[in-house]
């Protein structure tokens, strides 16, 4: 889906926990995430820290779209 | 006798489904699961000594980690062949089978196999660093899968020559092997183009290589300014799931109006997906397609606006072809609906 949304002209950011199956799908700008069935979330932490986890990996998804990339990128910072 | 170390995941070992595939590796003497199929076919000529389980989020999150505590426990049995899988259509499996196998061959030197569906992210990692054999979609294929590994891995075993991979029944690995033709090749190249010519099924004896690779778009100039849309492969459906989306092989896709939603809780949303506990994305949806925040972040400006749609599929042992599909479809919608960027979530 990610390749198909990046043919269609619009650049898109995939936040994912294995890196090597997007890498091996064809994602060009990639932002780790924190686990399969939590991506954006962690359970063990309290409501409002995973929010600040959410903000951080988000933060980082709008900056993997302001880049500029010429091949595929991992954003891990 | 050939001594034979298997590698299956929490599943197949009967330790549970979802709910356990966060369980370390661990190793359990003798067979195990699809082992007694593998131990039937190979008869007296090899045993499997010990079988390793390991849950599947469990090595995919902790790859590293894991490959070495499983190197360690295959080394104990000084086996002559390691197998993993088969994995059919299960991704995160079917990557665990091939990393795990590619480690054993690296670091013990040893033969290694393993099996899955060609479509498994697994079978395009790994398939060109080992030996792959080519199984159906579900472990319903497990009869067929066991009856071209237990050969192949006998042969690989005692070093004997391995054939095409037509012949084996492996997943083309790019190696080119010699052999002989029943047919002369005027006569093979007619009947292809007979069956062409009749829209019946025919093989290419040349397929081309498929590098389907999208150049990245220009980023973002401002993305204060930018509409942005939601995408997820991990089925965050409204509760109910209105369009029944499929737990796995998803055949559609939803799309679904988020106009004023500001947050997705657990009355509201739910995940549709049978490959991951569901657990944590049915409590709070958010964890999965995190509307909340970029609600906050389109408040304080920091994006332009949230789109007023987003789409949801299943991405568990989808179709490529089907997944693609889709995509096509809404990425012309979202293209008419001036949407600058799109952000895309995986389980």
């Amino acid at each position: 889906m990610v390749k198909e949304i990046e043919r269609a002209g619009i650049p898109v950011v995939h936040m994912c926990t294995i890196v090597p199956i997007s890498l091996t799908v064809g994602a060009n700008r990639i932002v780790p995430t924190i686990a399969i069935p939590h991506p954006l979330g962690n359970p063990s932490l309290t409501l409002e820290e995973e929010k600040n986890i959410r903000r951080e990996l988000l933060t980082r998804a709008l900056k993997a779209l302001e880049t500029e990339v010429s091949e595929q990128t991992v954003f891990e910072k | 006798m050939i001594r034979v170390v298997h590698y299956i995941n929490q599943f197949f070992a009967n330790v549970g489904g979802e709910e356990m595939a966060h369980i370390p590796a661990e190793v359990r003497e003798g067979m195990l699961g699809p082992g007694l199929a593998l131990q039937q076919a190979f008869k007296d000529e090899a045993e499997i000594v010990a079988t390793i389980v390991c849950g599947d989020s469990y090595f995919n999150e902790n790859m590293d980690e894991a490959k070495k505590t499983i190197i360690e426990m295959v080394k104990k049995y000084e086996p002559d062949l390691f197998i993993a899988g088969p994995a059919f259509n299960a991704g995160r499996y079917g990557v665990a089978c091939g990393a795990i196998a590619k480690a054993v061959k690296d670091e013990l030197n040893i033969p290694v196999l393993t099996g899955m569906f060609e479509e498994n992210p697994g079978a395009e990692m790994f398939k060109n660093d080992i030996y792959i054999v080519a199984t159906k979609n579900s472990a319903a294929g497990m009869r067929d899968a066991v009856k071209k590994m237990a050969p192949l891995a006998l042969k690989l075993a005692k070093g004997e020559k391995i054939g095409a991979s037509i012949e084996e029944g492996y997943l083309p690995n790019g190696k080119r092997v010699n052999f002989f033709e029943k047919e002369i090749g005027a006569k093979r190249a007619v009947d292809m183009l007979l069956a062409k010519l009749n829209n019946k099924e025919f093989q290419t004896e040349f397929p081309m290589p498929d590098f389907d690779r999208v150049a990245p778009n220009p980023a973002i100039k401002d993305i204060t300014k930018a509409k942005i849309a939601l995408v997820t492969s991990g089925g965050i459906v409204p509760k109910g799931n209105p369009d029944h989306i499929e737990s796995s092989s998803a055949s559609k896709y939803g799309k679904y109006d988020i106009d004023g939603v500001m947050d997705l809780t657990e009355e509201t949303y739910q995940t549709a997906h049978g490959g991951y506990d569901p657990v944590y994305a049915n409590l709070d949806p958010d964890r999965v397609l995190p509307v909340d925040i970029l609600r906050e972040f389109e408040k304080e400006g920091k994006i332009g606006s949230l789109h007023r749609y987003y789409y949801a599929t299943v991405g568990n042992g989808t179709a490529v072809k089907n997944a693609k599909a889709f995509a096509e479809k809404f990425s012309k919608e979202l293209v008419a609906d001036g949407v600058d960027a799109v952000i895309l979530t995986s389980t």
